[in-house]
């Protein structure tokens, strides 16, 4: 079967092997080739794309919860939308999400995920307290910071090159409504949004939106999002119905045109809504996920997306000049996503650091390819990196001068026999077989 | 819940209370050994005192090939796929005629609806329990319980791994939701999802001398 990621670049032909319990895999590892983890095929490049692909649809239980203490351990393919649908009701919450809710927990540690609170909360393996393991021999290992440390720095944001995850303990966060308080600002500059990100470090959720078409004065006009939970005990949303897109978009629906369009109605909507609305969590964390398949708007050939952090310092200076490359390329897209992250964590391959990150999406083109590899040595330059999860085009050497740890990674994966056992298309572009 | 694997049953188990179910019982057997089945009905009026729904959905996806080379193995996709769900239907018809209330739903198949070259074996099997089933529905409609037939199409489950999957493919949590929703309104017989009433319609419309030169 053909398989590829979400921004539908690139695919390649697979056989999906789809274990029903452990003892399965330990099977399938026993006999098999190379092969690499897959969830639900939400990386947006070719991290979980190979040859043969072992996926957790069916690893969906739960195994263990506390009401009382919010600790929760369930199997790997259990996604965060099947999680807060059970346990929102209840006043827990994901310490930290993704941008999508349609991602496995296997694979939020694979890719050690992030979210708005980043600045306060870290990445998702932060709040994991155990995970079970099992390794290229078909052995099974609890792992944790105490209990083998080093797989762990290496299996989190490890892109499931070290094993494929069974099962995850971790602690969810309480919360005191199911609604999110949020306010909306705007900013008719890149240095004014930057520094209100400084200003509002206080804020549990901060992320904003940019205009990556606009030129000159108006570079870098944003809207800057803050939210909090509300707290007035009101877990019961509303339904709401699921839009669908349901073949390929011609290529070229969207253009520099219908963009700018659309970014302009976006950034100025916000005139006419009031600064301070409340919004089901689902709205707020998720808004994409209201419509199945937009990947489709790209049309057929894809997109991809491109996600970067650089360090704080001469950030915003940096940060210009990339913006400014950006708009001169014309190939600004309408998902840009600006957020200034906190601490590193000391995982050899997690993608967050001190300073600020952008993601948008590229349609997939030529044109495009050229422009990732400008972006890239530009980055390379300033000393930050590019998200592995999104990834579908860095090259080896950009990725081993952007990553410092990735000698300690392979050196963890080759002492638990992976190398040679998982391998992805990205991991072998990177150079990590 | 009644299954092969205990294992198995011990993670159902422990995922339908973290779920929020008030309760839930476990029996580990194989349904072909039809000798359990007095005995899972005992352990079921023993434990629930009566039972509201009873939903059977075991079955194998026989290898149509292999069975025209076997008589045993023909006879054994039979056994499972109709007789084991007769025989289990038998007590239980008479505990719900007694009780007089609650819902029978059975897993049937859209390939009962017509013999076709590609998998009659399986097929025939489910055509008998898409007529028992029938005859079931009539003789408990007095009674005031209802008997629910459920002919899925195409679902993406293990059963059918091997296969490509196309436009025609149902997931599991679509199949669900509509036998929940069949089960409340008591409805007779359900194709999920509905445009395989139209498929199958169609499909027995035929007339038999074009039909048997077809390559379904």
């Amino acid at each position: 079967m053909r398989i590829n990621g979400w921004g539908r670049y690139p695919s390649v032909d697979a056989d999906i092997f789809l274990p029903q319990n452990f003892a399965d895999i330990a099977q399938f590892m026993q006999t098999s080739a190379t092969c690499i983890p897959r969830g639900l095929g939400r990386s947006y490049g070719d991290s979980a794309n190979h040859s043969t692909v072992i996926q957790s649809s069916y690893l969906d239980h739960y195994l263990a919860f506390d009401r009382i203490t919010g600790i929760l351990t369930c199997e790997a393919g259990v996604s965060i939308r099947t999680i807060l649908d059970m346990v929102v009701p209840l006043g827990w919450f994901l310490p930290v999400t993704s941008g999508t809710s349609y991602v496995t927990m296997g694979g939020a540690i694979a890719s050690d995920i992030h979210g708005k609170n980043h600045h306060s909360s870290g990445t998702f393996s932060e709040h994991v307290l155990s995970f079970d393991l099992m390794l290229a021999s078909g052995e099974m290992v609890t792992v944790s910071r105490q209990h083998l440390p080093e797989l762990f720095q290496a299996t989190c944001g490890g892109m499931g090159l070290t094993g494929m995850i069974l099962s995850v303990t971790l602690q969810l966060k309480s919360i005191g409504s199911g609604y999110i308080l949020q306010d909306t600002y705007r900013f008719s500059s890149l240095e004014e949004v930057c520094e209100q990100f400084e200003m509002n470090q206080a804020a549990t959720y901060s992320v904003a939106w940019i205009d990556c078409l606009a030129k000159g004065s108006q570079l870098g006009r944003s809207l800057l999002m803050l939210g909090e939970h509300d707290t007035n005990q009101e877990f019961a949303l509303p339904k709401k119905k699921v839009l669908n897109i349901p073949m390929d978009i011609a290529t070229g629906i969207l253009n520099s045109y219908s963009i700018k369009a659309f970014n302009f109605l976006y950034y100025n909507k916000s005139r006419l809504q009031k600064p301070h609305s409340r919004l089901p969590y689902t709205s707020y964390f998720y808004p994409l996920d209201a419509i199945s398949n937009w990947n489709r708007l790209y049309g057929k050939n894809g997109f991809v997306q491109y996600q970067f952090v650089i360090p704080k310092e001469s950030g915003v200076t940096n940060l210009r000049k990339i913006l400014t490359q950006i708009v001169a390329s014309g190939k600004g897209s309408f998902l840009a996503v600006l957020k200034k992250f906190g601490k590193a964590n000391t995982n050899y391959l997690s993608f967050p650091m001190e300073g600020f990150t952008l993601a948008l999406d590229f349609q997939m083109s030529q044109s495009t390819v050229e422009l990732v590899k400008k972006l890239d040595e530009m980055i390379v330059a300033m000393g930050g990196k590019i998200y592995l999860t999104k990834d579908a085009l860095m090259s080896e050497t950009t990725f081993k001068m952007t990553y410092h740890a990735w000698e300690t990674f392979q050196d963890v994966r080759s002492r638990y026999g992976a190398i040679g056992k998982f391998s992805s298309q990205q991991s072998r572009r990177l150079g990590l077989n | 819940m009644v299954a092969r694997n205990q294992e198995r049953l011990d993670t159902l188990f422990k995922d339908l209370v973290i779920r929020g179910a008030a309760g839930a019982h476990c029996f580990c057997t194989d349904l072909n050994q039809v000798d359990q089945h007095p005995i899972i009905m005992d352990e079921a009026v023993k434990t629930l005192g009566e039972i509201d729904i009873v939903l059977i959905a075991h079955g194998t996806l026989s290898n149509q090939a292999q069975c025209e080379q076997s008589i045993t193995l023909a006879l054994a996709e039979i056994h499972t796929n109709a007789l084991s769900v007769v025989s289990l239907l038998t007590p239980l018809a008479n505990q719900f005629e007694a009780q007089k209330k609650g819902t029978i739903a059975v897993i049937s198949s859209v390939a009962g609806d017509r013999g076709r070259q590609s998998n009659y074996v399986y097929g025939s099997a489910k055509a008998m329990l898409t007529v028992f089933l029938s005859g079931l529905r009539q003789r408990l409609n007095s009674s005031g319980v209802s008997v629910l037939t459920i002919k899925p199409g195409f679902v993406d489950t293990p059963m059918t791994i091997a296969f490509k999957k196309g436009f025609l493919w149902a997931t599991p949590e679509t199949v669900a939701t509509s036998i929940v929703r069949a089960c409340d309104t008591k409805s007779g017989v359900l194709y999920i999802p509905g445009f395989w009433y139209f498929i199958m319609a169609i499909v027995q419309a035929v007339p038999e001398f074009i039909f048997k030169k077809l390559k379904l």
